[in-house]
């Protein structure tokens, strides 16, 4: 059985509906990407998943548990991490107590969680004492990775977390999710950088028009020519 | 010599005692402001509670008003708290201006209670006059506003170490700059707000019993204040506790320090008009610097 | 007429007379509120210039304060509005580009300004003391039927700033004024100067509570610094046009009858109580009030009127 499972979602916001009728799955020791045109509702599939958007059909569960519009705290509990893609650190905070608001439901697991982060991602820990507003956009994004590593999840979910990075930065990153892959933690991407998620991801989803369009491993839909053409910019 | 001793002694340390209550009134209308983005018109008749709370005790007990404050700031935290779970919280998704309506009538709840219990008449906490304590140099200062400012020094340093150190303070900071991002971070929003409510009403029942201490205790004695401590959050920049400390303390110094004969033999601004002044810094901000003195940093 | 009857029918004539003064103040509120959005916390500073204004104006010359001057009070209307707006102006001016709770903190701000003004100032109004002898419009002919021409004029004064706000809601302006309220990015986008707009409905509606405030001079013969307090206008008011249901004119109206019967009827109620309690009828009265406020924010927020897109007009 998935970790995490989605069946016919349907939703979207203010009566108008962007998804609809999506499926998903993801395996506790899997990386899975959800590629896709711009509108395609990659996104909100996700924020659907985290019960930012309501759903009006469907059924999402977490390790066989119903959590179908459940909220985002009590979910953050049952083990889910979400990385929005904007405003994703609190700026005026230290790259510390941001880490520290992640750990804020599993206080006693603070201070090991956070070394362990530090190990990840070495630059937070020199810039430990520094307003994550001042950073640079890789580092930000690694700040809030980190914090949502913090509670220790079982699935992280990142929202285009390469968006407007550098290269170099990008390629970082997309190590960086290996590594948390690695220790056990399932992710769940969203990217328009598909050719390069692809490439690190086990599995993929393509949606167009809020619905699943593709669904294979990684290599089939890199494979795949329609979807070389259409998605992957050739 | 003697001039600069009088305008110390009857202008400005008067002012810095009338800022520190202002100061802890504004914090109060700062943090409920950064945490649920409204202006609590009711604050001022949390504050007025929380003096009466004091009262009852000072007059049924017999106890001395300083005794009676830590009651009362447990008192008007909780009534805090009630109001918001009673009052506010039906409105968390709502605009922020249909909360500020619901203040009003909060404020007349709140008033109307206090003036069926405690009646309508002028109180005072003590009667007599103390004598002020000599400093050096021909500088005096009242007992009361030595107490006054101490306290509220206490409070400020404790405040600070809960919003730098503490958990609970630092996801206070956290809901203040992002509120969404606090709810996905696993932040408990509804124990951030009620903890707000607390400690925004316990420095209120703190200013309502200082106001009543530096004058007399009636039942609109919050809401006459209810100007300078918007003037004073709107001047540190609305939403920013320790800029509401500055600015509580600039327009208390101010409103006294404008009374002073600058010019001729006449107070320049006067007395009954002291808050006229408030009313012109909040002006001045609005036109010139909306976002307060402090920029950047939300809380 | 029998004693009974005619106390009975003077009842009747102020309850309607006050239902006409506080329909025209609800009415410049939901201007304000209803149809754009601003949040007016001090409704008793516009209502007491108009008020004062009309005082200074109509009353007979007297050597205690500015004036007066023994203008007929017709001519003093337009002028007490004129002043309200004018104060409202640049309040408006300066908030009006900012985030709305700025604007309650302001007007709060200019009606205490005006409250310190009206309270020390003696030569211009005569302080505490008031002003006692504002003349009220056909009070020659006697009891009851001056008061019955008095509470005509009242309420024609009342359905022309009815009709007038009404033809406003439905012309291009007030759909802008709604368009600007509900989504003010979008409004501005396609061009439109919401400050303009906001300050167009700010200032109106300050003058529309100006004139409340000349009407409520005259009906009492009698203008003094309690007119300031806030209970009576600017909290009563706001409960009158939420109940009512704002974005609705005949809400607006119906919220004026219906608070003000329930707070002069329960008058009536607490009168009965035993002597000690009496003095205390007033504040369960705020009570009640402020009750009623919350409660029906919290679960009819629209109000018993709730606000209507207007008709469609055919070509």
């Amino acid at each position: 059985m998935a970790l995490l499972e989605a069946k016919g979602m349907v939703g979207g916001y203010g009566g108008m509906d962007i998804l609809n009728g999506v499926d998903l799955a993801v395996d506790a020791h899997e990386v899975v990407v959800i590629i896709g045109a711009n509108g395609a509702g990659k996104s909100t599939a996700m924020k659907a998943l985290f019960g930012l958007v309501a759903l009006r059909a469907g059924q999402v569960s977490l390790g066989g548990k119903d959590i179908t519009n459940a909220a985002p705290n009590d979910l953050v509990a049952l083990g889910m991490g979400f990385v929005p893609q904007e405003r994703n650190v609190f700026r005026t905070m230290t790259v510390r107590e941001n880490l520290e608001m992640g750990a804020f439901l599993k206080p006693a697991a603070q201070t090991r969680v956070m070394e362990q982060v530090f190990g990840l991602f070495p630059v937070l820990k020199e810039k430990a004492d520094q307003p994550a507003g001042e950073l640079s956009g890789g580092q930000r994004q690694m700040v809030a990775v980190g914090r949502a590593l913090m509670t220790e999840p079982k699935l992280l979910m990142l929202d285009e977390p390469t968006a407007g990075l550098s290269p170099l930065m990008m390629e970082q990153i997309f190590e960086r999710i290996v590594a948390i892959n690695k220790e056990g933690i399932g992710i769940l991407l969203v990217e328009q950088n598909a050719r390069q998620a692809l490439a690190v991801a086990h599995r993929g989803y393509v949606l167009a028009t809020g619905r699943n369009r593709f669904t294979g491993t990684a290599e089939a839909l890199l494979g795949n020519p329609e979807i070389g053409q259409s998605f992957l910019g050739g | 010599m003697e001039a600069l001793a009088d305008f110390v002694n009857l202008y400005f340390l008067p002012g810095v005692a009338v800022g520190c209550i202002y100061a802890l009134g504004a914090v109060g209308i700062s943090l409920i402001f950064a945490i649920l983005r409204f202006a609590h018109f009711a604050h001022g008749d949390v504050m007025t509670f929380g003096a009466y709370v004091a009262y009852s005790l000072v007059a049924s007990l017999g106890w001395s008003v300083y005794l009676a404050l830590p009651i009362a700031i447990i008192a008007a935290a909780f009534l805090g708290v009630a109001v918001d779970r009673l009052a506010y919280k039906p409105f968390r998704k709502s605009p922020g201006i249909i909360v500020v309506i619901a203040s009003f009538g909060v404020m007349l709840v709140v008033r109307s209670l206090i003036q069926l219990i405690w009646g309508v008449d002028v109180l005072n906490y003590e009667t007599g006059i103390r004598k002020p304590i000599e400093l050096f140099g021909g500088f005096r200062i009242a007992q009361k506003h030595i107490i006054i400012i101490l306290v509220s020094v206490i409070i400020a340093a404790g405040l600070h170490w809960f919003l730098s150190r503490s958990r609970m303070g630092k996801a206070m900071r956290a809901m203040s700059d992002d509120a969404d991002l606090a709810r996905i971070s696993g932040i408990d929003t509804e124990r951030v707000v009620r903890w707000t409510w607390l400690i925004g009403g316990g420095l209120a029942a703190a200013a309502g019993v200082f106001a009543g201490i530096n004058s007399k205790l009636h039942p609109s004695v919050g809401w006459d204040l209810l100007l300078p401590l918007f003037a004073a959050a709107i001047l540190g920049g609305i939403g920013k506790p320790y800029g509401a400390i500055v600015g509580g303390l600039a327009i208390g110094i101010a409103q006294e320090v404008a009374t002073y004969p600058w010019i001729a033999d006449m107070p320049l601004v006067p007395p009954a008009y002291k808050n006229a002044v408030a009313f012109f810094v909040m002006v001045c901000m609005l036109i010139w610097r909306p976002t307060g003195l402090f920029r950047g940093r939300v809380l | 007429m029998d004693q009974q009857f005619l106390g009975l029918f003077m009842y009747a004539l102020s309850l309607a007379t006050m239902f006409g003064i506080y329909g025209v103040l609800c009415l410049g509120l939901n201007l304000q509120w209803g149809f754009a959005g601003l949040f007016n916390a001090g409704i008793a500073g516009f209502f007491a210039v108009g008020a004062y204004t009309t005082a200074i104006l109509t009353s007979p010359e007297s050597p205690h304060y500015l004036g007066g001057f023994g203008w007929p009070p017709i001519l003093a209307m337009p002028v007490a509005m004129l002043l309200s707006g004018l104060i409202a102006w640049p309040v408006g001016r300066i908030c009006l580009g900012l985030k709305g709770d700025y604007l309650a903190m302001a007007t709060i701000g200019i009606s205490e300004i005006i409250r310190l003004v009206l309270k020390n100032e003696d030569w211009l109004a005569n302080g505490t003391m008031g002003i006692s002898t504002v003349p009220r419009p056909f009070e020659s002919l006697g009891q009851p039927w001056g008061n019955v021409a008095f509470l005509a004029f009242v309420l024609v004064v009342m359905l022309i700033v009815y009709v007038a706000l009404e033809r406003a809601w439905i012309s291009p302006w007030g759909r802008t004024m709604r368009a600007i309220r509900d989504n003010e990015l979008a409004a501005a986008a396609i061009g439109k100067d919401v400050v303009r707009f906001r300050l167009e409905a700010f200032v109106i509606g300050a003058a529309v509570m100006g004139l409340g405030g000349a009407l409520s001079a005259m009906y009492f013969k009698f203008i003094g610094a309690s007119a300031t307090e806030p209970l009576l206008t600017t909290f009563l008011v706001w409960v009158m046009l939420i109940i009512g249901g704002s974005g609705n004119n005949r809400g607006a109206l119906l919220g004026a009858g219906l608070v003000w019967f329930i707070w002069s009827g329960t008058e009536l109620l607490t009168n009965r109580l035993p002597a000690e309690w009496i003095t205390r009828s007033s504040y369960m009265r705020a009570l009640l009030i402020g009750v009623l406020l919350i409660v029906v924010l919290q679960r009819f927020a629209k109000g018993i009127l709730p606000e209507r897109p207007p008709r469609r007009i055919d070509r």
